[in-house]
C-alpha cells in the first residue's frame, strides 16, 4: 500500500485563500481517485504561503479488475454486424461465446477490464484538479494558458512504499512533476529530494519551513505571549489576525517593539486598527493600566542581528503611520471643538444613494423618526434629536476617512471631547448595532431610539425606491437591518406600532410588503429560538401582528402550551368543533357566526357547554388584555371536557332547523373563543 | 547577460545570488549615498537584465503605468522589456512640501517585461540587492494585492512587496488592459522611488534626502530642488487653477481623442496604413491628468467622479482597441 505525496509550489498565495485551497485539493484529489476505483486509509492537506500539500496514506496500488458481459448479434447475423461488435469489445471471433437466448443463439462477449496502476490514475486526477481548481480569482502568466492563483512553479508528486519511491509522471503546461522541492525563500533556497511525507516534513523544517499552519500559529502565539509577559504586558487576542499572519510566513520569527511615546495618547482603537490594518501587528497592552504600549510583528526570517534591523524598520513605518493618525486626530478634535459645522456641511455633499438624497438628508430623517420613537423606548425626545444629529458626523472626520471601520467609535470620542452627555456619546457608536448575530444589542434608550430609526429609515428608503433584496443579492444589507430591528425590539421588550411607523417615514409611499419582509425575518429569528414554523404562522395570522413583541409572546405561549396535555386538549377541542362547523358551512353556503342562544338548548350537555363558554370568555378577556396568552390558552383548554360530552350526547344535525342552526352557532362560539389566542387552524399534525 | 526570457527556472547559483546571500565585498552591496545613485543602480541593473532603458514620457501622468511603454505595450503578442523612471503627478497629494512622505510630484521606477519571465520574483529581489538591501538582514514579503485601474480599464494580480513592514514596490501580472485580455501576460514592477530611497538612505523627511552625493562640491538635497515647486504647485492645484479652462480642456481632449481614432486607417495622403494610436492616447492621458486637477480643486462631486472616470476609461479602451490592430501589437 503506497503513500502519495503532492506538493504544488507557487509564488506567494494570498493568506486568506490558503486554508480553503488546501481543503479543495484534498477533496478533489481523493474524490477523483476514489471515483477511479482506488482506496486509501487517510488523507491530510497542508498549506504555507508558497505551497499546497496533500499526503495520502495507504493508497491501493491499482484499481480493481472489472469483468463485463456484453450481448452481441445473433448467430448468423450479417458479417458486418459481427465485426463491428468484435471491434467494439476489442476481441476476436474465438473469444466469443454462443448462448441460447429467447430468440435463438446469440454471441456473448466477456470483456475483462484490467485494473489501472495508481500512478496512472493519480496523474490524471492531478492534472484535472490543477486545470479546474476552484480559486476565487486566478491568473495566467508568461506565455502559458494555465490558470493558478499566482504562477505555479513546480510540482512534487511521488508514490512511496517501503521498497521504492516513484515519481508520478505528470506534465502540466511545461511543469514536469518531480521528487524535489525547495526550502525557505531566503534561508534555504536550494532544491532537495524527498522520499515520503515524513521525510518531506522533516527536511522542510531543516530548510526553515514549518509545514503546518496550526504549528506556525502556536509558535507565534506562544512566543508573543512569552515576550510580552516578560515585560509585564499582555498580547491582545485576535484570532483572525493570527490566522492571517501565519499564512504570511513559512518560518515565523516574533519581534516585540515599543510604540513611540508620542503616540500613546491616541485612542486605543486607533492604535489597534492602524497597527492591524496597515502593518498586521498585534497590539500589546500594559497589564496594570490596560493601555496599548507595544506591538508584536512576525518576520519570516532569522537574521544575524536577531531581527534588530527588521524591528527598527517596522518601528519607523509604524511611527510614520501613527504620525498620520495623530495628525488626523488633532485636526478632528479641533473641528469637533469648532462645532462640527464643517462636517455637517460636507455630509450635504455626500450622496447616500442617488434616489435617497445626501447623508445629511438621511440624518434629518433619522432624527425625526428617532424623536417619534423616543417616548416608546423611554428616552427624552430632545436628547434623542440632538444625538441623532451628531451620531454620523464623524463620517466626515479625517480619521474615519482613513479608517472607515472606526465610524461611530470616533464619533463617541468627539462627542465626549466637546462635553456632550455620555448617552449621546454612546449613541454615536452604538446606533450602528446590532451588526451581526454576535453583536451586542444596544440597551441605553437614546441609543435604542437612534439604532431603530437608522435601520427603519434604510428599510423604508430602499423599499420606496424598489431596491429590495432578491435571492442571494442584498447589497444594502437590508435583511441584517430588519433583523437588527427585531433584536432591538426583543432585547428591550418594546411595543412598536411598526405598521404606522413604516408609513410615517416620509419618503415615497410604498410600504407594501415591507411588513411581510419583517415577518419573514421574524420567522427566521423565532426558528433559531426553536419555535415551530406553523406556530409562527398561527400567530402571524392574528390581528395586531405588526407588534412584533406581542407576536413573539403569543408564539412562545403557544409553543410551550402545545407540548402539554392542556395544549393537546385545546387543539383537539378546536379541531372537533371547527371540522364539523366548516363542513356544515360549506354544505349550507353560509357562515354560522352569530347568535347561539341558550334558550334553544335542549340537552344538559348543551347547556353545560353554554355555561362553560360564558365562564371561559369572561376569564380570557382580561388575560388577553394583559398579553398573558398562556393563561388564556389554559383556560380555553378546560372546554375540552364539555365539548367532548356535547359531541357524545348531542346530535348536531337535529331535525329542527332552528335547533341545528343554534348548535352550529354554538360551535362557532367555540371557534371564536379558540381563535382569540391564535389561529389554531394553521397548526399542523 | 540576459536573465529572463530564456524559459525554465534559473539555476541554483543564480538563485542564491538573487536571494541576497551575496558577498558583501561585491561593489554594488555598498549602501548608496544619494537618491540619484539609487536610480542609476536600478537603471544599470535592469539594463544588465536586458531591458531597454527608456526615458520618461513627456506628459503629465499620475503613475508610471500610464506611459505607453506599459499601457499599450502590455497589449498584443509582441515580446517587450523596458524600464524607465517616470515623474508622476498626484495633485491631491500636495502638502506644500511640509509632509515627510507626501508629494504632488514624485518619481516612480517602472519595469515591464512581456511575457513575464518565470524568475521575475528573483530578478526583482536582485534589484533590491543592487541598491544595497541585504536580504539576510531584512524581512522581504510578498503580500497579496489585487491591482485595478478603473481609469485604464485594467487589472492584474500580484503583491505589494514589503521590506520590514514597508511597502517598497507593486508587483503585478497584468491580466487585462483597456478591456482586452493580456496574452502573453506582462509582469509589471513599480517602485515608489522616494519612499524606497528614504528607507535605504535612512532619511525621515523626503526634503532632507541627498539628491546627489553629499560630498559633491555642490551637494543638493531634495529640498533644494523640489521644496519651492511643491509649494508653487500645491497653491496652483488647490486654489488657483482655472476650473472653467480645465473643464473645457477635458472636453477638448475627449473630443480630439475620439476624432483621431475616427479617421480612416489608410492615410489619404500617403496611402499607408497608419492608425494614430499614440496621438489619441496622449489625449487620453491629458484628460486623465485634467480630471486629477479638477479633483484637487474640489469641483467634482462624489457622483460626478464615477462619470468622469468612466469617460477616461472609454478613451483608454478605444485606444487599446486601436493599438491591437497595429504592428507594435504584433498583428500586422
Amino acid at each position: 500500500m503506497p503513500d502519495l505525496l503532492i506538493e504544488l509550489f507557487s509564488e506567494e498565495i494570498p493568506a486568506g485563500l490558503q486554508a480553503q485551497a488546501a481543503d479543495s485539493l484534498k477533496k478533489l484529489i481523493t474524490n477523483g481517485m476514489v471515483d477511479a476505483g482506488l482506496t486509501y486509509t487517510d488523507a491530510a492537506a497542508f498549506h504555507t504561503p508558497r505551497r499546497l500539500t496533500l499526503a495520502v496514506a495507504g493508497l491501493s496500488e491499482s484499481s480493481p479488475t472489472n469483468q463485463e458481459e456484453r450481448k452481441g448479434p445473433k448467430v448468423g447475423a450479417p458479417e458486418q454486424a459481427i465485426q463491428g461488435f468484435l471491434r467494439g469489445a476489442g476481441l476476436i471471433m474465438k473469444d466469443l461465446e454462443i448462448r441460447d437466448d429467447k430468440k435463438g443463439q446469440v454471441y456473448f462477449a466477456k470483456i475483462t477490464k484490467p485494473g489501472r496502476p495508481a500512478s496512472e490514475i493519480v496523474a490524471e486526477v492531478l492534472e484535472a484538479t490543477i486545470r479546474s481548481f476552484p480559486w476565487p480569482k486566478s491568473m495566467r502568466w508568461g506565455n502559458g494558458s494555465l490558470r493558478w492563483v499566482r504562477p505555479l512553479q513546480s510540482i512534487l508528486c511521488i508514490l512511496s512504499s517501503d521498497a521504492e519511491t516513484q515519481i508520478v509522471p505528470v506534465e502540466i503546461d511545461g511543469i514536469l512533476a518531480s521528487n524535489t522541492t525547495r526550502g525557505h525563500r531566503f534561508m534555504a533556497p536550494d532544491t532537495f529530494m524527498v522520499t515520503g511525507f515524513d521525510d518531506y516534513e522533516t527536511k522542510l523544517k531543516r530548510a526553515k519551513v514549518i509545514l503546518r499552519a496550526d504549528e506556525r500559529s502556536a509558535i507565534i502565539w506562544q512566543e508573543a505571549t512569552n515576550q510580552a509577559f516578560a515585560l509585564g504586558q499582555n498580547v491582545v487576542e485576535d484570532g483572525g489576525l493570527l490566522a492571517e499572519v501565519s499564512g504570511l510566513v513559512e518560518w515565523p520569527v516574533v519581534l516585540l517593539g515599543q510604540i513611540d511615546a508620542d503616540f500613546l495618547d491616541l485612542p486605543p482603537e486607533v492604535l489597534k486598527t492602524s497597527m492591524k490594518e496597515h502593518q498586521k501587528f498585534f497590539s500589546v497592552s500594559n497589564n496594570k493600566t490596560g493601555k496599548i504600549e507595544c506591538f508584536v510583528t512576525v518576520a519570516n526570517i532569522e537574521t544575524v542581528d536577531q531581527g534588530a534591523t527588521i524591528l527598527k524598520g517596522n518601528q519607523k513605518v509604524l511611527a510614520a503611520r501613527l504620525a498620520d493618525a495623530k495628525f488626523f486626530w488633532e485636526n478632528d478634535l479641533r473641528e469637533a471643538n469648532a462645532g462640527m459645522g464643517k462636517w455637517q456641511t460636507s455630509l450635504e455633499n455626500v450622496t447616500f444613494h442617488n434616489k435617497l438624497g445626501s447623508q445629511s438628508d438621511r440624518i434629518k430623517r433619522i432624527a425625526a423618526l428617532a424623536q417619534e420613537l423616543a417616548p416608546i423606548v423611554g428616552a427624552d425626545a430632545d436628547v434623542v434629536e440632538k444625538a441623532a444629529l451628531v451620531a454620523k458626523l464623524d463620517l466626515s472626520s479625517e480619521m474615519v476617512y482613513e479608517f472607515p471601520e472606526l465610524q461611530g467609535v470616533m464619533g463617541r470620542y468627539y462627542a465626549l471631547e466637546v462635553g456632550m452627555g455620555a448617552d449621546i456619546a454612546l449613541a454615536c457608536e452604538a446606533h450602528y448595532s446590532p451588526l451581526g448575530p454576535s453583536d451586542d444589542v444596544p440597551k441605553e434608550p437614546v441609543s435604542v431610539a437612534i439604532a431603530l430609526a437608522d435601520k427603519l429609515d434604510m428599510l423604508k428608503g430602499f423599499w420606496a425606491i424598489n431596491e429590495k433584496p432578491t435571492g442571494s443579492k442584498d447589497p444594502f444589507a437590508l435583511r441584517r437591518a430588519a433583523l437588527g430591528v427585531i433584536r432591538l425590539i426583543m432585547a428591550n421588550q418594546l411595543t412598536l406600532p411598526l405598521a404606522r411607523i413604516i408609513k410615517s417615514v416620509d419618503i415615497g409611499s410604498s410600504s407594501a410588503n415591507l411588513m411581510e419582509f419583517f415577518q419573514d425575518r421574524l420567522k427566521g429569528f423565532l426558528r433559531d429560538e426553536g419555535i415551530r414554523h406553523d406556530v409562527i404562522d398561527a400567530c402571524i395570522a392574528m390581528p395586531g401582528n405588526d407588534d412584533l413583541l406581542l407576536l413573539v409572546k403569543r408564539a412562545q405561549a403557544l409553543q410551550s402550551m402545545l407540548v402539554t396535555d392542556d395544549g393537546e386538549s385545546l387543539v383537539q377541542g378546536f379541531r372537533r368543533a371547527n371540522n364539523i362547523l366548516s363542513q356544515a358551512e360549506k354544505k349550507d353556503g353560509v357562515e354560522y357566526s352569530y347568535g347561539a342562544d341558550i334558550k334553544f338548548a335542549e340537552s344538559d350537555a348543551e347547556k353545560m357547554l353554554f355555561a362553560a363558554l360564558d365562564k371561559v370568555d369572561a376569564q380570557i378577556k382580561p388575560a388577553i388584555e394583559a398579553q398573558d396568552f398562556l393563561s388564556a390558552m389554559m383556560v380555553i383548554a378546560t372546554l375540552r371536557g364539555p365539548i367532548d360530552i356535547f359531541f357524545e350526547t348531542v346530535k348536531i344535525n337535529a331535525d329542527s332547523a332552528m335547533t341545528r342552526r343554534n348548535r352550529l352557532n354554538l360551535l362557532s362560539r367555540i371557534r371564536n373563543t379558540c381563535l382569540s389566542v391564535a389561529d389554531l387552524s394553521k397548526l399542523e399534525g | 547577460m540576459c536573465g529572463f526570457g530564456v524559459g525554465g527556472l534559473i539555476d541554483a547559483d543564480k538563485r542564491r545570488a538573487y536571494s541576497g546571500i551575496m558577498s558583501p565585498a561585491e561593489d554594488h552591496m555598498t549602501t548608496p549615498k544619494s537618491f540619484q545613485e539609487i536610480i542609476l543602480r536600478l537603471q544599470n541593473y535592469w539594463a544588465e537584465q536586458g531591458c531597454a532603458i527608456l526615458q520618461p514620457y513627456d506628459m503629465e501622468v499620475g503613475a508610471g503605468t500610464f506611459h505607453p511603454a506599459t499601457t499599450l505595450r502590455a497589449l498584443g503578442s509582441k515580446s517587450w522589456a523596458a524600464a524607465y523612471v517616470q515623474p508622476s503627478r498626484r495633485p491631491t497629494d500636495g502638502r506644500y512640501g511640509e509632509n515627510p512622505n507626501r508629494l504632488q510630484h514624485y518619481y516612480q521606477y517602472q519595469v515591464l517585461i512581456k511575457p513575464s519571465p518565470p524568475n521575475l520574483q528573483e530578478l526583482y529581489l536582485g534589484s533590491l540587492a543592487s541598491i544595497g538591501i541585504d536580504m539576510a538582514l531584512h524581512d522581504l514579503r510578498f503580500v497579496e494585492d489585487d491591482w485595478e485601474s478603473p481609469t485604464l480599464g485594467a487589472w492584474g494580480l500580484g503583491w505589494e512587496v514589503w521590506c520590514d513592514g514597508m511597502e517598497v514596490s507593486q508587483f503585478t501580472y497584468f491580466q487585462q488592459v483597456g478591456g482586452h485580455d493580456c496574452f502573453p501576460v506582462s509582469g509589471e514592477l513599480t517602485y515608489g522611488l522616494e519612499r524606497l530611497a528614504m528607507y535605504v538612505l535612512g532619511v525621515d523627511h523626503v526634503m532632507d534626502m541627498p539628491f546627489n552625493d553629499p560630498s559633491s562640491p555642490i551637494p543638493l538635497t531634495y529640498r533644494d530642488i523640489f521644496k519651492q515647486t511643491e509649494e508653487e504647485y500645491a497653491r496652483w492645484n488647490f486654489d488657483v487653477a482655472n476650473t472653467e479652462v480645465l473643464l473645457r480642456q477635458f472636453e477638448e481632449a475627449e473630443v480630439e481623442c475620439k476624432n483621431i481614432l475616427a479617421q480612416d486607417n489608410i492615410d489619404p495622403k500617403t496611402g499607408v496604413y497608419i492608425i494614430m494610436v499614440h496621438p489619441a492616447y496622449d489625449q487620453c492621458i491629458k484628460a486623465s491628468h485634467i480630471f486629477n486637477l479638477l479633483d484637487a480643486r474640489g469641483v467634482i462631486s462624489v457622483t460626478e467622479r464615477q462619470a468622469y472616470i468612466g469617460r477616461v476609461r472609454a478613451l483608454a479602451t478605444n485606444c487599446a482597441d486601436a493599438f491591437v490592430k497595429t504592428a507594435a501589437a504584433g498583428t500586422v
